[in-house]
């Protein structure tokens, strides 16, 4: 098939070889991604959403009970304080880790000396984990010794400040922690974004006479609207897989006040022998996040064209 | 954007020339730095108290706050820490979690990326039918909340006989690794002029030849972005640690919980704090050793999570 | 014989059709430059002729032989990249020997052709540098060398001179013509968007538009008479002078448009001459002023608009037939704002199109 010989000036075409086998070695090397990509990802998640319609215990078993686990779910008072949580936390977080986030951006991009000094300082929390984020803070808002205590010495006997012990505002001080850990990053992304923006854009608002504060909310923040909507998904799905925080600082505690999705199921499945309920509860998560994920991904590539 | 600049002109024509005076305590840099100096001092804060803590005795702790300097510094948490502290039956301190999380960063971290940069390169340079898809796939793998994965993988390492071992643990971070990290290579391999790749085409070299005499040593960068990423990733990790190994396995991450926050006997904060510096230590030695290319390697990872 | 030979060469990209269709013979030691603007095919044509793209149908030999499935090194062919494409890691030696190595060449054979091409190239000197620490100039000379060494029958040049400045452009253009008289077998297919490297280096010239070839000719007659209107606007600087109107078809045939009239009787019709829309093209240097107008030639006098002096020549703006019209005069000239000067031309030098099919009449 190779070859072509010209034999009395008659040259002989050639049909096209078997795709499967051009490019074999990339397509070999990609053996892995291929595999993650089938096998564990898509398999992975048809096989709990699958499996969430049985009524497993301690092992996985196909005898199936219809919707019975939603339901239960649903019923579930835990499950429900979890969402709840989750809503609060993750409405919250959104809302504070973009406004401080973005206001610390412009902050440091005025041309501030020491820059680096400051972005080192706002961003170390992020490097530390979730759970020595999540001790840190159980420590230092220790009822006992920590900032109540601390408060209390300075005067204000009275003053209540322990939101770990109690189970009203809990979640609060876990959403204290957390932006801590997280604003950071929100951030770095939010100052590349800054530092994405045309130079002349900024000389032209000046020549306009169009102060700073407006210029920021009216030019550069519509401008930045891809770097909001890629940081509000990253954010938002971040904060459905959130565990390890709340394993660390407050272990769910007190009681059941600041358990959250993950926790539930991780508990479900591993300590509480009851899969199905683990499966069904992971199969919502993965909802909320598609919820999200859509739009976004719909906004991001559906509107032009790839190639 | 400075104020100075928005002055009205006509003050400049009248005025003397020359360089123009600096107004270093300006409404607005008293603003700036004043906020920015506040924060700093918020976010250092936890730092400071883990420290201070962690030098304090026991008997110290009860009677003062815990933003007071140590009166008399005692290493001794640390030492318990380390060498003694009990998780369970086991009392040999964190440091049986410090050499596991070592024994699971090292391999998980040249496994991930050399997979991942391999995937990158053949997604960016030698792009086959099919490709997007699974690319597609593995990218919403990223997002995908890892409790609907869980299981089935405890199911595929039963399988092969890797769970609970640490084997098992390094095929994870791999394969969750590999979204995040086959996008960072991609995207950076796409971004070396295409020329360069076709000319080594045209000079003979094939899929591997190109990889590692053309495109390797052209990478060094994006590498240590991406071991950046990898080791911070894979030494902060709690939740995979907890599943897919068992108590003698535990990486650090997890044996610092189980120490800090165990029921039985009397809380030690200051040996809870100093495991929990030592616990964060490794990465935060790589985040103020990397600098800036840190801030490259989680912009481009924020996805992770 | 024919060196390369392309035969009904298809491509797409999806539904985007990029070529369709495409026949071209290039002959051993010609010198082929593909002329067109950007997104037209060329370089993706020469892409498939150096085997980094798949074809969608269609065949092309290299010497006779069919090479539509092969690699790119196993072609026989030596390209030369816009962007130069040196390996930034390795030294010069090393970026024109990688080749050599890949194909398992011993070590003496490397060592001899690398001397060999350092010494017709002038880059001998700078062999232990890494390109970061070469001009552009001496980058691309590496680059043509590296093609140099694999001692092929044809090469490919993509843009090789669109990343350098005017001067070292016309340097270098200059070294191309000098290379390829001293390497005659070999075949040169250049694609480029600067017609005056074409003008100047080509045997023949393809001009290509939305993957198709539109004419295949020498330089000459790809200026002098372009085959439609699209080569005829696209070769000239400045570009050629049209104006739309219609034929007079008829024993002395007439071009008629806004208050003109041009006689056909000296242009040379393709065919019978017939009535219909038509475009007129004269070059701008092809127009005489203030000299005694030939028999036949068509004269006017028009009003002077703007007035460009270019160094060596001047380029003169005004109206004719309605529209905008230029005129090339020498670099003296003193022509102003608003006079009124006598032009001329031969109707022969001309070229006619048919308003519909824009071909030439």
């Amino acid at each position: 098939m190779l070859t072509g010989k010209a034999q009395d000036g008659v040259m002989t075409t050639q049909e096209r070889p078997n795709q499967l086998f051009r490019n074999i070695s990339a397509k070999i090397a990609a053996l892995p991604m291929i595999a993650t990509a089938l096998v564990v990802f898509l398999g992975g998640t048809l096989w709990t959403i699958f499996y969430s319609f049985t009524n497993s215990k301690l092992l996985p078993r196909l005898k199936f009970v219809g919707l019975d686990q939603y339901e239960r779910l649903w019923t579930t008072n835990r499950w429900l304080i979890s969402i709840e949580n989750l809503l609060i936390y993750g409405v919250l977080s959104l809302i504070f880790s973009l406004v401080i986030g973005f206001v610390l951006a412009a902050l440091l991009d005025q041309k501030i000396r020491f820059e680096n000094t400051f972005r080192t300082i706002l961003l170390y929390p992020f490097a530390l984990s979730f759970v020595v984020t999540g001790l840190v803070w159980q420590w230092v808002l220790n009822p006992d010794f920590g900032i109540q205590k601390v408060l209390r010495d300075m005067g204000w006997t009275s003053l209540e400040f322990d939101p770990l012990y109690n189970p009203e505002i809990v979640i609060y001080g876990i959403l204290i922690a957390g932006l801590w850990q997280g604003t950071g990053l929100i951030m770095c992304l939010m100052l590349a974004g800054l530092r994405g923006i045309d130079e002349d854009i900024w000389k032209a608002a000046r020549v306009d006479g169009i102060p700073m504060w407006k210029t920021y909310l009216f030019i550069i923040i519509p401008m930045m609207r891809g770097v909001f909507i890629t940081t509000l998904v990253i954010i938002a799905s971040g904060i459905v897989r959130i565990y390890d925080l709340v394993v660390a600082q407050t272990s769910g505690g007190p009681g059941i006040a600041s358990e959250v999705p993950a926790k539930y199921v991780y508990d479900a499945m591993f300590t509480k022998q009851n899969l199905a309920q683990g499966f069904a509860g992971s199969t919502m998560m993965l909802l909320s996040v598609l919820i999200i994920l859509i739009p976004w991904a719909y906004l991001e590539f559906g509107g032009r064209k790839r190639v | 954007m400075s104020e100075t600049v928005l002055a009205p002109v006509s003050a400049g024509i009248d005025g003397p020339s020359g360089p123009k005076p600096k107004r270093r305590f300006s409404r607005r840099n008293i603003f700036v730095y004043g906020t920015l100096i506040i924060v700093a001092l918020y976010y250092l804060l936890p730092l400071y108290v883990m420290i201070v803590t962690s030098l304090k005795g026991m008997p110290e702790i009860r009677l003062g706050n815990i933003f007071s300097p140590p009166m008399e510094i005692t290493f001794e948490p640390w030492v318990k820490a380390w060498a003694k502290a009990c998780t369970g039956l086991n009392c040999d301190g964190l440091s049986r979690g410090f050499w596991n999380s070592v024994v699971i960063t090292v391999p998980s971290v040249i496994l991930s990326i050399a997979i991942a940069s391999v995937n990158g390169y053949a997604l960016a340079n030698w792009r086959f039918k099919g490709a997007d898809v699974f690319f597609t796939i593995l990218i919403f793998g990223a997002f995908i909340p890892y409790q609907v994965m869980i299981y089935p993988i405890v199911i595929i390492l039963r399988e092969i006989g890797l769970y609970g071992k640490l084997p098992g643990l390094v095929l994870v971070h791999t394969i969750f690794g590999m979204p995040i990290l086959t996008l960072l290579f991609r995207n950076y391999f796409t971004s070396i002029p295409e020329e360069l790749f076709k000319a080594a085409r045209v000079d003979g070299a094939g899929f591997w030849g190109i990889y590692f005499k053309i495109m390797l040593p052209m990478s060094l960068p994006i590498f240590v972005v991406a071991m950046i990423l990898q080791i911070t990733g894979i030494w902060n990790d709690f939740l995979f640690g907890v599943i897919y190994t068992k108590p003698d396995t535990y990486p650090m991450t997890v044996q610092l919980n189980n120490i800090v926050n165990s029921v039985q006997g009397v809380k030690e904060y200051n040996v809870n704090m100093a495991a929990t510096i030592l616990t964060g230590l490794v990465p935060l030695i790589v985040y103020f050793v990397s600098g800036k290319l840190f801030v490259r390697g989680i912009a481009a990872g924020a996805v992770k999570g | 014989m024919a060196s390369v030979s392309i035969r009904n060469l298809d491509l797409a990209f999806g539904n985007v059709e990029v070529i369709q269709n495409l026949n071209l013979e290039i002959e051993e030691g010609e010198f082929l430059v593909l002329l067109g603007s950007s997104g037209c095919g060329k370089s993706t044509l020469l892409n498939c002729i150096a085997g980094l793209l798949d074809l969608s149908d269609g065949q092309i030999f290299i010497n006779d032989k069919n090479v539509t499935w092969q690699e790119p090194k196993d072609r026989g062919i030596g390209m030369v990249f816009q962007s130069y494409a040196l390996y930034p890691q390795m030294t010069v030696e090393g970026n024109l020997s990688f080749g050599l190595k890949n194909a398992g060449l011993p070590a003496a054979e490397i060592q001899r052709r690398v001397t060999q091409a350092s010494e017709i190239l002038q880059i001998g000197p700078l062999l232990k540098r890494k390109p970061s620490q070469l001009s552009g100039g001496q980058r691309q000379r590496v680059a043509i060398g590296r093609a140099l060494v694999r001692d092929v029958d044809v090469f490919l040049f993509d843009e090789p001179l669109s990343n350098l400045d005017a001067k070292l452009r016309a340097e270098l253009r200059v070294e191309l013509k000098r290379l390829h008289q001293r390497l005659e077998n070999n075949t040169m297919i250049y694609v480029t968007h600067d017609q005056i490297e074409a003008m100047t280096l080509a045997d023949r010239i393809a001009i290509m538009q939305s993957g198709v070839i539109q004419q295949l000719a020498d330089p000459h007659t790809i200026y002098t008479k372009p085959v439609n209107k699209y080569v005829a606007g696209f070769v000239g600087s400045p570009s050629i002078n049209f104006l739309e109107g219609e034929v007079k078809a008829g024993k002395k045939p007439r071009f008629v448009s806004e208050g003109i009239e041009i006689d056909l009787q000296r242009y040379e019709f393709k065919g019978t001459p017939t009535n219909g829309g038509a475009t007129f093209g004269v070059r701008p240097e092809h127009i005489r002023v203030g000299e005694k107008p030939g028999a036949g030639h068509f004269q006017s006098k028009v009003i002077v608009d703007v007035v460009e002096p270019m160094g060596s020549d001047t380029l003169v703006w005004t109206r004719l037939g309605g529209e905008d019209f230029r005129f090339r005069v020498d670099g003296q000239s003193n022509l102003t704002s608003g006079e009124e000067v006598a032009i001329s031309f031969d109707p022969a030098a001309s070229s006619l199109f048919d308003a519909r099919t824009e071909l030439r009449l």
